[in-house]
């Protein structure tokens, strides 16, 4: 019947405007290949490289313990350098991601800066700029072995918050990094690697599989 | 049949005010500029269509001004959603029926 026919053609276009305006799909699967790669190289030189020079290759846990030896080496100290490594490899995957995420939404014909990303970018940010200061914190305290596991539970968290307004596919994989996290809590010299698997693996297997569903 | 045909409501009758209506279903406030380029339609296409929506009173409209430019944000209201609702339900039932059994 043809006007059943047009009735259905209409479903399907209120199905799809209702969702491409509420939620952000441009957010490429590449994106989160790309964090992935950045933090694998991230945690890779803050173990091999950052431990063996300022800890002479003790296990972070250690720090907090025994405070002594911390910043004895010269220049930066271990945390100072820690905290670079961790904003050059932040500002590294932003970019990188930024960038596939804005191809996507030219290939799709979208605008990358529209109401759903803005959306999305503030359900993202607030977690997230609380997991910054509880990170300051602390810092400020010294408590080194617990700053891999609460990025991954706030982030975790963020893209819960956030998975309501992109891909629902986000709001599993936040909630695989507030456990990665939450278990650091309790493992805290088990951190580093912790994290790398969060921010590094999962990332990588999670933006090749959305890569896969929905970018090809 | 006849019955369903007259619960489909006439100020619905064209695809574009459905895509105003799913839009504003969804969401709280969204401005001229989203609406139109989500419907992918001109400025007095987009005006055309909005206006027996006002004027049934099914969507309502705030203006303000973004630093200097006005702006124009849309909602539906109670009614508008009210409508839009049944008009749905209608819709189905009708698919429903014209199913091949």
């Amino acid at each position: 019947m043809n006007d059943s026919q047009q009735h259905l053609e209409h479903l399907a276009e209120m199905r799809s405007l209702m969702e491409r305006s509420t939620r952000f799909l441009s957010l490429s699967g590449l994106s989160g290949v790309w964090a992935g790669c950045c933090a694998l190289v991230g945690a890779f030189f803050a173990r091999n490289y950052l431990e063996l020079q300022y800890l002479g290759g003790n296990n972070v846990t250690d720090l907090l313990y025994n405070r002594s030896g911390t910043s004895s080496n010269n220049g930066l100290g271990y945390e100072t350098t820690l905290v670079l490594t961790a904003l050059i490899v932040l500002a590294m995957a932003l970019t990188g991601g930024w960038f596939f995420t804005a191809r996507k939404a030219r290939l799709r014909g979208e605008r990358v800066w529209e109401a759903s990303s803005r959306r999305l970018l503030w359900a993202l940010l607030i977690p997230l700029a609380t997991g910054g200061v509880f990170c300051l914190a602390l810092l400020y305290w010294n408590l080194i072995a617990f700053l891999a596991p609460a990025t991954l539970v706030f982030y975790g968290l963020a893209l819960l918050n956030g998975s309501k307004y992109t891909l629902g596919d986000v709001g599993s994989l936040g909630l695989l990094q507030i456990g990665l996290g939450l278990a650091g809590m309790f493992f805290p010299g088990r951190g580093l690697e912790l994290w790398a698997i969060g921010f590094g693996v999962l990332h990588i297997l999670y933006g090749g599989w959305m890569y896969y569903k929905y970018d090809r | 049949m006849k019955d369903i045909l007259t619960q489909l409501n006439p100020v619905f009758d064209h695809r574009n005010r459905l895509g105003i209506m799913s839009i504003l279903a969804v969401n709280d406030w969204v401005d001229y500029g989203t609406l139109k380029e989500l419907l992918n339609l001109t400025d007095g296409n987009l005006a055309s269509h909005m206006k027996p929506l006002e004027a049934a009173e099914y969507v309502e409209y705030r203006k303000q001004f973004v630093g200097r430019r006005p702006q124009t944000t849309y909602a539906a209201t109670a009614t508008g959603k009210a409508a839009f609702k049944a008009h749905l339900d209608a819709l189905e039932s009708l698919l429903k029926m014209n199913e091949p059994k």
